[in-house]
Order: C-alpha cells, then structure tokens, then sequence
C-alpha cells in the first residue's frame, strides 16, 4: 500500500472556441503535455480514467478510443462522468487506486468538445442535467439556477451588481495573461453598464448578464497522479495530494437547503478535505474555486470557510483575493476567462495548483505557496469536489 | 412511439416534458381537475414535492396525494431572456422558488404580477395553466 500519493504531470490543451479536430486528438494535446511535464513514456502508465460529460459526443464509450489514441492499451481504462466536476472525481478515483496498491500510475484525462452543437443546444442538454420530469418542462438552464442564489444573495446579504462585476473585472485580469485562456480581453466594470453596445451587460436571466456567465470552449487537461515511492524515482518536485472531499445534493431546486448560504456540496466537501489534512481556511495559500457564474465564486469564498456566510462579498470589494491578497482566488482567469470544457476543467484548476505549488506558474505566480486548494462544482451544485495539495 | 397500453400522460407536462413514463403520471390528472398535488407516504408521514412514488425513509411505495394550496413564500427568482430549444416563445418568463414550510414548489410566476412588484418574501399561490398542443402546467400569483 503507498503511503503517500503525488502529481508527477500536469497538461492541459489551449481552451478554445471550435477545436479544429476530434475528440480523441483533443485528448492526445492536454496528455501529451502532461506526459512531457512528467517525463514518462506510455508503458509507464498503469491506468487511465477518462473524464467527461457524454451528451456532447457521437461516440458512444470515449474512454476506450481515447485511451487507444493516447497508447494505453492494453493497460484498463474507464469512464468517470460527474458533469463539470469529472475530472475533479477523476483524481480522486485515481488516488483511491493508488492507495490500494493495485497501481502505482494513473492518468486522470478531462475532456470536453462542446462546440459540434448551437449554444441553444448546449443550453438545453445543460438545463436537462437538472431535474428533466420536475423542473426542465418549466424552461431551465445553468444560468437560470445560479441566477436564483444570485437574487438570493442581493436580498439577503446586501450583494450588489457590482460585486459579482468585480469577479469578472478580476477574472480578466488574469484571463489576459494565461495564453490557454479563451477569452483574454481585459473587462472594466463600465462594460457592465447597461447600454446595447456593451455585450457584457446583456441580460441573460436576471440579475445574471452575459458577463457574468463563462464560455463554453472546447479543451482538454491530464493530471498524473503515482505512489510515493514512483513519485520520488521520477521527480524532484512531487505535489502531494493531502486531503480529497466529496459530496452530492437533491438535483431540484425544491430539495435544497437556504439558497442564501450558497452549496451545501461545497461545504460538505470542503469540510471533509480539510479533515482529511487537518488544516483549516487560513491555512490555504492559493485556491482554485468553480467560478462558472460570478456568484458561484462569491459563494465559495464562503462555503471554503474564507469568508464568513452572506460577507464573501467584502473579499473581493477588499481585493484580497487578488494574487497579491490574503486569498488569492482564480489567478489564471478560472472559468469566466479560461472558458469551460466540463471534462476538463477540474483538471485545469488542478493543474493551476500544482504550477503554483511549484513556483512555476509564470506571470501568475503567487508569492511562495506551500498549500493549495481546488474547488470544482458539478451541475447547480449536484456534485462537489474539494482537493487540497502541498509541496 | 408509445405503445398503445402505455400511459404517457407525464408528456404533456409543461411547455416541454422530458419523461412519459412515471408512477407519478396522476400529477397529470390533479392538474386537468385544477389542483398542484404532492405526495405523502401513508406508512412514515413523509411529505414530497415534487411528488414521489416511492418513499426513501422507509421503503413504502403506499402513497397519498395532498393539494399544495393557499400562500407560499417567494424565496428567489429569474426573469430568462435567453432559453433552451423548444422555450424560445415563452421568452421572456420567470422562474420562482416557493416555500410551504415542511417542502418547497419549483415553477414559473404568472406574466400577470408586474416585474417591479416581484419581491422575496412576497406570498403566492399556484393555480394551473393550460398550456398549447394540450399541454398543462401550473405558476405562481400573487396570494
């Protein structure tokens, strides 16, 4: 059994609008960087697990045809489907694995190719990941559901339009220096100023505006994850991973609890990753959250235990979770920027982190962090990963 | 196709329903006799809505539908300007979040509340609302 288990390789493909090839090759990009990074050849690959949410695909079982295109057969592979949080759930598995002693390498592979369907279509196979006898008939999508917290929160916690624009404001800031972001222009909060001519502020389901919506985008990641002791034979700068939380809720919105204190999932898997190292909020020295929607990011600052509930707002009024903040949050762009591959996109933030805890993550670089967070929501908070990383 | 012994009624909930087949299906006819019914589980008292033919606390599937009735409290909305395939000439409609206490109703408010009137906290009522190609729903107005 291994002690301990590690990232050895991290990869992720540039995120983009219309990836120009299929999915097995957008697989092999996110893969092979990871591959490179870890300094492994595919016979040192004992495993894979492939990550992504299936509706957008015509091939029927991906993870056996990516697996032939990435050269991981015969070794076995299969499927791990939590929407936007797979790959999050994908590390986990892996992780699991490992810890069991039956493999010593597995790669843990996000994908997502949205873009062969319309946005409307994207939109309808979003809104049937929530409840399709109950709520879907009513005309439901993503946005709507983040939209309802966001109204929840301005009645109950004084959170002002303005706020969840300075998430975006921020998000731009860093999008503008990640070249695999997919949206690198840089955003003003007078682009949310309602005026047809400003894109940003269009309506979208109120109070949500386009700006406060990521993009869909095609892309893929790869995190490698090994034993201890294969960890240390192949890299001098291991990251560890020290704490992995869990957790689902009712997939309608008549099931949840409060819709002012933000996603129970988010808190129950926050709780038990911090357990699982015995370490708290305050120790965290740069985080990852699932900013799919601008609320989503202030209700994480709040369900990490960050801020307290209903005063997420005042960390981002405050700038702290800037790169040069006490928390620094999304410093590559997260989601808003980035854009969102589903499949991929844990993968992505992981990866972040990872970069991060190494000292190599470039112009984004957060001053010397030894512990590291990700937060990857699945669905309106259906599924919820919580990792936590160090050096 | 259905077959023709099989009760799709369920089809015809909402501007557009995803499932046909559902042990729920008489949800369909409370709705036609202009009631929103939930359901209770006669062996533990447990309440569900959305209705369930099944009970998860003790594993009874002996269920009894109660009306949801009479004021609830508004606890979040959304006006959409933007809709999944198949919503595009509802456009614009807003969602609402309604509280009764021991469970909550997912559904749409009534065009007939004016939006700057639309507040949390506000009571509503459900009543059921005919909908084309015989389709059938319920929203939410002012109690």
């Amino acid at each position: 059994m291994s002690d301990k288990v590690a990232i050895i390789g991290v990869g992720q493909s540039a995120f983009v609008r219309g990836y120009p090839g299929s999915i097995r090759e957008l697989a092999y990009e996110g893969f092979k960087e990871a591959m490179q990074d870890a300094k492994l050849e595919v016979k040192d690959i004992d495993a894979s697990l492939i990550a992504s949410a299936p509706e957008y695909d015509r091939q029927r079982s991906p993870a056996g045809v990516i697996a032939e295109y990435l050269g991981l057969i015969p070794q076995p592979t299969c499927y791990i489907e939590t929407v936007c949080s797979s790959s999050s759930m994908g590390v986990l598995m892996a992780y699991s694995m490992i810890k069991a002693g039956l493999y010593d390498t597995v790669a843990v592979v996000g994908f997502q190719k949205m873009s062969e369907i319309s946005s409307m279509e994207v939109q309808e196979r979003m809104g049937r990941g929530a409840d399709i006898q109950w709520e879907s008939p009513f005309g439901t999508m993503m946005p709507a559901y983040y939209a309802m917290y966001a109204r929840a929160y301005m009645d109950a916690h004084g959170l002002k339009l303005e706020d969840l624009a300075s998430v975006r404001v921020k998000a731009a800031t860093y999008g503008q220096i990640n070249e695999k972001a997919v949206y690198r222009k840089p955003v003003a909060l007078a682009d949310f100023v309602p005026d047809p001519d400003n894109r940003m502020a269009g309506p979208v389901a109120s109070p949500l505006r386009v700006g406060d919506c990521c993009a869909n985008a095609d892309g893929s990641s790869c995190i490698i994850l090994a034993s201890e002791k294969r960890a240390k034979a192949v890299t001098k700068k291991p990251v560890w991973v020290l704490g992995l939380g869990a957790a689902s809720e009712a997939v309608n919105m008549a099931g949840r609890p409060d819709l002012t204190r933000g996603l129970r999932v988010g808190i129950e898997a926050g709780k038990k990753a911090y357990k699982m190292v015995g370490i708290g909020p305050k120790d965290i020295d740069v985080a990852e959250v699932h900013d799919c929607f601008t609320i989503a990011e202030i209700m994480a600052y709040e369900n990490l235990g960050f801020a307290k509930n209903g005063e997420g707002k005042e960390l981002i009024r405050a700038q702290e979770t800037y790169k040069e903040g006490s928390i620094p949050v999304n410093v590559d762009g997260g989601l808003l920027s980035k854009g969102h591959p589903i499949g991929a996109t844990g993968g992505s933030q992981i990866r972040t982190i990872v970069l991060q805890l190494r000292g190599e993550a470039g112009p984004m670089q957060v001053k010397d962090p030894e512990i590291g967070l990700i937060h990857n929501i699945g669905g309106v908070g259906l599924y919820g990963n919580v990792t936590i990383l160090g050096r | 196709m259905a077959k023709p012994d099989e009760d799709t009624r369920f089809s015809k909930f909402g501007t557009v329903s995803f499932t046909a087949l559902t042990k729920t299906n008489d949800f369909i006819d409370y709705l036609e006799g202009g009631k929103v019914e939930g359901t209770k589980c006669k062996t533990c008292g447990a309440v569900f809505f959305p209705p369930r033919a099944d009970c998860y606390q003790c594993f009874s599937s002996d269920m009894e539908w109660f009306e949801v009735s009479g004021a609830g409290k508004l606890l979040s909305f959304t006006k959409l300007e933007y809709a999944p395939i198949g919503f595009e000439d509802d456009i614009p409609y807003t969602l609402a979040l309604v509280d009764y206490g021991s469970y909550k109703v997912f559904g749409r408010l009534s065009r007939d509340i004016p939006e700057e009137e639309i507040t949390i906290g506000m009571m509503v009522a459900p009543h059921v609302v005919k909908l084309p190609k015989g389709h059938i729903s319920y929203e939410f107005s002012k109690a």
